[in-house]
């Protein structure tokens, strides 16, 4: 008891410096981005706006705007497609094993860790090939396609949870393979859905190389364009600080109201399920 | 007795044979099922890394293809690159400590987050958490204009009369000649972790909460039990315990590192003497900026290599341990 009365306070102490240093970028985006332009310069980054000026998020948000659609169109198809291939492999890897399907697995899985400069070339050529090239088409596309192996992993941890039994009364009842799939597992799925859900969407919001390289000017998504406004000679932090804001609300919004998931995805997505 | 056997010797195959039939669709159906994933990750993963190898070994260093045979011409050429050396030297640098940060910050936040004495635990969980949600390009924007040498952080450190130049520095630490580098630590890398880290703690935290979370409580009644101070219950139980997480946490972690890209682009991009500058990086502005397709691939190739060192092992592995 006597040593929880000085450790505790030294808990705090630790944990509040750590929580300035993980809060010192949310408070240098949320002040420069209200600031009014001759405000923003080197020797007042710190301090705080005389008086809300909230014109650099309409400047941002005019210039981002299309973008932002454009990450919309991508990211909702990509994630329910890479959804469903990998519920329905990971029903097939985790429920119905044949031999050689570990292997299989294994194969699919190496996928996401690739380096995907490693595939880049041919799949530009590719999507020039198919059309594809420069459309959000051929994003969703790409993302489907890399998607697979986080997808299938999850959805296989998830399955795995589901005792066999079931499967196999299911079976003695004469409960084909489709409709044990379509009667019982998918029913079972939705929290797996949740969680694979809220992972891809995140993922593919926030991807850049893929979005960089296969889209131009309007077809692309907002990290590419939000990239392009800092990169822009002209300095406005303040614009930039209100365009990283924006960019970043989806996804933030999505951990603060369903953390829980994300963090259950990210322990799922570490391959030991 | 004949007939008996007979009758028995008659039912066993009619029912074998209905059995099997009704498998065989089924297995039918669940192979067809995993068909479309398979083919696909068969052309694009496989197929594709295939293709740009032997984009690798080709001449196609303009913007017009050219498949004729190179050889090893264009490995040869990166090995002896300026820039590729200083590459490897970033990535070496940069994978080390972000590795060793994430895990001992996300080790250590873990740990006294488990104590029983916080109250409010789930606040500090959120806040170590929330960077993961963020996107590199954002944090690497963020952390610009938080490390600008002239501005940010500097206007703090000033009044102890420090000032680093953060990611503007090209000296070395400990450096000496090697091929056509300085090798040793780059003190611009530093700049470049610290944001790396400050976004990717959380993944170690979570993992090693729910590891922490997973250590029954009698094993820290019963070492505590035979006079164990609760230094040497984290040191000599808790953390070997930990150990396959650690496992985990280093290979997603390398990984991650090994073909990093967008941070670093968004962040300082290649920087004077190539301070900065990593595979990935590289990569993209060889092939998309300067059309060298041929060293491009080369560059991908050595990326994918050295990810494989990691990652081929621990698939193996996992995949062993659950048969």
């Amino acid at each position: 008891m006597g040593i929880s009365k000085i450790r505790r306070p030294l808990l705090y102490i630790v944990l509040i410096l750590f929580s300035f240093f993980f809060l010192i970028p949310v408070y240098v985006m949320l002040v420069t981005s209200v600031k009014p332009l001759d405000e923003v310069n080197l020797a007042d980054m710190w301090s705080l706006p005389s008086a809300l000026d909230f014109s650099s998020y309409s400047e941002a948000f005019g210039k981002l705007a299309p973008n932002l659609l454009n990450s919309f169109y991508l990211v909702i198809p990509a994630t329910i497609i890479s959804a469903l291939l990998g519920a329905m492999n990971g029903y097939v890897i985790s429920k119905w094993k044949f031999k050689g399907s570990e292997i299989v697995f294994t194969g699919i899985l190496f996928g996401m860790f690739i380096p995907y400069q490693s595939i880049l070339i041919p799949l530009i050529q590719f999507l020039r090939e198919m059309g594809l090239y420069n459309t959000i088409t051929g994003l969703v596309f790409v993302h489907v396609v890399y998607g697979i192996p986080i997808t299938t992993l999850m959805f296989r941890n998830f399955y795995a949870n589901i005792p066999d039994e079931m499967i196999e009364s299911a079976k003695m009842d004469g409960a084909g393979f489709l409709g044990i799939f379509r009667y019982m597992i998918l029913p079972l799925s939705i929290s797996g859905f949740v969680v694979v859900g809220i992972w891809q969407f995140t993922n593919i919001w926030n991807e850049f190389l893929f979005a960089a390289t296969i889209t131009q000017s309007d077809q692309q998504p907002i990290m590419v364009a939000l990239q392009n406004l800092s990169g822009s000679q002209i300095v406005q932090w303040n614009v930039q600080m209100a365009g990283a804001l924006i960019a970043a609300l989806p996804t933030l919004l999505v951990y603060i109201f369903l953390g829980k998931y994300f963090v259950r995805g990210l322990l799922a997505g570490s391959v030991k399920g | 007795m004949e007939p008996a056997k007979t009758v028995h010797a008659n039912q066993q195959p009619i029912v074998q044979v209905k059995k099997r039939k009704k498998l065989t669709t089924d297995r039918w159906k669940s192979i067809l099922f995993l068909t479309p994933s398979v083919i696909l990750i068969a052309i694009f993963v496989y197929g594709f890394i295939g293709w740009t190898g032997y984009v690798s070994v080709s001449n196609w260093n303009t913007i017009v293809p050219d498949f004729s045979f190179a050889g090893m011409k264009n490995y040869h050429y990166l090995l002896n690159d300026f820039r590729f050396q200083a590459d490897l030297r970033n990535t070496l640098a940069f994978t080390v400590l972000f590795i060793a940060l994430v895990i001992i910050l996300g080790m250590g936040l873990a740990i006294l987050l488990d104590q029983k004495l916080v109250r409010g635990e789930s606040i500090f969980r959120n806040i170590f958490f929330f960077p993961m949600a963020l996107s590199f390009v954002v944090t690497g924007v963020v952390w610009q204009w938080i490390l600008n040498p002239s501005t940010g952080i500097n206007l703090f450190l000033k009044n102890f009369g420090i000032e680093p130049k953060w990611y503007t520095d090209t000296n070395i630490l400990a450096g000496f000649e090697w091929g056509k580098i300085e090798f040793g630590l780059p003190v611009a890398i530093i700049a470049v972790v610290i944001a790396a880290v400050w976004q990717m703690t959380g993944f170690a935290l979570a993992m090693y909460l729910a590891g922490l979370r997973g250590i029954p409580d009698d094993i820290r009644e019963a070492a505590r039990m035979d006079g164990c101070t609760e230094f040497q219950l984290y040191r000599k139980i808790i953390i070997p315990l930990l150990k396959p997480i650690t496992v985990s946490v280093i290979i997603m972690m390398a990984h991650i590192s090994l073909k990093i890209f967008d941070l670093i682009y968004a962040m300082t991009g290649p920087g004077a003497n190539f301070v900065t500058d990593v595979p990935g990086v590289n990569m993209f502005e060889t092939t998309f900026r300067g059309n060298y397709y041929a060293n491009g691939a080369a560059i991908a190739i050595i990326m994918l290599l050295s990810v494989a060192i990691f990652i081929v092992p621990y698939l193996w592995s996992n995949r062993k341990g659950e048969s």
